[in-house]
């Protein structure tokens, strides 16, 4: 075992690349729980993302263009979600998990060709003399341009929730949505907006996984990460800023996992990469006794006849 | 403009027509699917529901059925007690997992010694390690009102991981020159979970999931606990006046359809699969979720939906020899039954109304 071999400053920005797909992803389905809508289906639509990323970034070049098709790709699969819960009323757990399952055999189907494929480097962005100053340099100023979009969505989902109108609305569709349909809103169509946001959000995430946490494409490459997004919306009690907080704490126990693995520890490998879901348990088990900041509508189908 | 208006009471025609119709929009949209991979459509729809059943070789494929079916079947019954409850076990997966190293394990512990006593206790063995799984998100949920959705799943994971921490290490076959995986329990007569009439698939697995299908029959129809799982399921401010106590009703529904899981990991293991290896799990517990709802939750229905989706798998691999269809396209297919079922199911709640227009 050789722990001098861990290098703090490189872990504590290894870790925030473990924790941007997390982030997003949960940030996305944060904004879908806030409008009372509970999707399960984060982990397929994020592995639809990883692929859809995946393979536009190879065929196209563009690592950039990848994270857009994962967005579409994610927001599109996400629609499927809304038409059963929204139009045709269908339980929204038994939906989320059929988005999941159809999504990882999806993502399989469209991935056999791109096993053993390099996708293209994203670069990182280097600002001179910012990102060559010790330990706060490759923390903060040597990363990919979507880790600080991640950064930036949880400032603006926390600001527009809490200070803006829309965000107000979808606030009270969430919480009551006979009574936000009595004052006019459209319940459905907010639900639908936020589902697909919540759709495009995973599919970033997941494309962030497969072209550059991993740079690689293979068949279940997301292994419960965004399970672990949706627990930790609840950590979050669906606050943004606790959700950021949360994602570099499961990143960090993830990095820190695979840090001990590579350093050799005493400890079998296959306890060390069960770690992180067992501390997500853990959390939830914490956490769970708080229920009062969760969204009152949170998982109710909504119909307008009743 | 079409307006939905919800039907006073579920239709019952409906509620037995939808995963029919939902078998045909499968195959329809699941032959657009081959058609863009390039395979011929109408040929790969009918290698899949046909040739298990009917074809050439039937003969080895039709016993197939009971094989693939029996641990979905099982699997499905246990989910379907909790889903109607309200209590989401979506952790079958690693329940299955658990029961398989736990059965294999107890029996392990007596080799190479032959006697009758040690397939009964793996049995015991399997279904425990099964339900022990499940009694985790159950009383993380009644104690501290833990997300048994999220518990159960990440449970899946944790599970995957001590597979391969078994199959490495304390389950290891000393004389398997060094590969992953235990002994080969098909090799080993005391703990070989057999075919009981030869050349027709029927193991002990097969039996457990008929009696599981009769014993959830005569549950929820002529039992109080099956009254009360359906009451909380459908009115679940009726059920806590009518006395049904929640936390006990939750550790009911997850312990069974752990029990359950963990007997069908167990009697794949010991049967068909015959050996604890790092991936011998090929997601059952995940499909056996799409069985329980295609088969509206209801056992005879599970059974009929436990045999579809075995058919799916068969014919899968028809196809995959016969078109180099990829195994991957079923995982699709599957999904989709599962997403067309619950679009469908919007006929049995709901009534379609086209508004005449006014007379003025």
């Amino acid at each position: 075992m050789d722990l001098s071999a861990i290098n703090p400053v490189l872990l504590i920005a290894s870790l925030m690349v473990a924790a941007t797909p997390l982030l997003l992803a949960a940030i996305g389905e944060l904004v879908v729980e806030k409008s009372g809508v509970l999707n399960l289906g984060v982990e397929g639509m994020m592995i639809t993302g990883a692929i859809a990323g995946f393979a536009t970034a190879v065929e196209s070049g563009s690592p950039l263009l990848g994270f857009v098709a994962a967005a579409i790709a994610g927001a599109a699969l996400s629609i499927l979600f809304a038409i059963l819960t929204q139009f045709a009323q269908a339980n929204q757990v038994a939906s989320g998990l059929s988005l999941t399952l159809f999504g990882l055999g999806l993502s399989a189907l469209l991935g056999q060709s791109y096993v053993g494929v390099k996708p293209p480097r994203m670069g990182d962005i280097h600002i001179p003399q910012l990102s060559d100053l010790p330990v706060v340099g490759p923390i903060l100023f040597g990363h990919d341009i979507i880790l600080y979009f991640g950064i930036a969505l949880t400032a603006a989902v926390w600001w527009v929730l809490k200070y803006s109108r829309i965000g107000l609305v979808l606030r009270a569709v969430g919480e009551n949505h006979d009574a936000a349909h009595a004052l006019g809103y459209k319940v459905l169509k907010i639900r639908l907006m936020a589902i697909m946001f919540g759709g495009a959000c995973a599919g970033l995430g997941g494309a962030y996984i497969s072209l550059i946490r991993v740079p690689q494409w293979t068949e279940g490459m997301t292994a419960g990460i965004g399970w672990i997004a949706l627990a930790l919306v609840v950590f979050s009690s669906w606050k943004p800023w606790r959700a950021l907080l949360g994602a570099y704490l499961f990143g960090g126990v993830t990095v820190v996992q695979l840090n001990l693995q590579a350093a050799g520890v005493a400890i079998p490998v296959e306890y060390l990469a069960m770690s992180p879901y067992l501390i997500t348990i853990i959390v939830l088990v914490i956490l769970s006794a708080d229920k009062s900041s969760a969204p009152a509508s949170l998982g109710r189908n909504f119909h307008a006849s009743r | 403009m079409i307006r939905l208006e919800k039907r006073p009471q579920p239709s019952r025609a409906w509620s037995m027509a939808t995963p029919l119709v939902a078998v045909l929009a499968t195959m329809v949209f699941g032959g657009l699917l081959f058609a863009a991979l390039g395979k011929p459509p109408v040929e790969a729809i009918r290698i899949i529901f046909w040739e298990p059943l009917f074809g050439e070789f039937s003969f080895y494929y039709r016993p197939q059925l009971l094989v693939k079916g029996a641990p979905l079947v099982l699997i499905a019954i246990g989910l379907s007690l909790g889903f109607r409850a309200g209590v989401w076990n979506i952790g079958a997966e690693g329940q299955y997992i658990m029961g398989a190293i736990f059965g294999a394990g107890a029996g392990l512990a007596f080799y190479p010694l032959e006697a009758f006593y040690i397939f009964p206790i793996m049995v015991i063995a399997g279904a425990f390690g099964g339900w022990l799984w499940a009694m985790i998100p159950a009383i993380l949920k009644t104690r501290f009102g833990t997300n048994e959705i999220l518990v159960s799943l990440m449970l899946v994971y944790v599970a995957e991981q001590f597979l391969a921490s078994v199959s490495l290490g304390l389950l290891k076959n000393p004389e398997g020159f060094g590969f992953p995986g235990s002994r080969n329990l098909q090799a080993w007569d005391s703990a070989h979970n057999a075919e009981l009439i030869a050349g027709t698939g029927m193991h002990w697995g097969v039996v457990a999931a008929l009696i599981a299908v009769i014993f959830a029959y005569v549950l929820l129809n002529r039992h109080m606990t099956g009254y009360h799982i359906r009451l909380t399921g459908e009115a679940p401010r009726a059920a806590k006046f009518a006395g049904v106590n929640p936390a006990r009703l939750v550790l009911f529904c997850l312990g069974t359809s752990g029990a359950l899981a963990g007997l069908a990991g167990m009697f794949e293991v010991s049967g068909p699969s015959g050996q604890v290896s790092i991936d011998f799990n090929v997601g059952y517990g995940f499909t056996a979720i799409i069985v329980a709802f295609l088969g509206r939750l209801h056992p005879v229905g599970i059974l009929l939906a436990g045999g579809l989706m075995a058919l799916t798998y068969i014919g899968g691999d028809i196809a995959q020899s016969n078109l180099q269809l990829p195994a991957a396209a079923i995982q699709v297919f599957q999904g989709m039954l599962l997403f067309f079922l619950l679009a469908f199911d919007l006929l049995t709640n709901f009534r379609i109304a086209i508004p005449k227009p006014e007379v003025a």
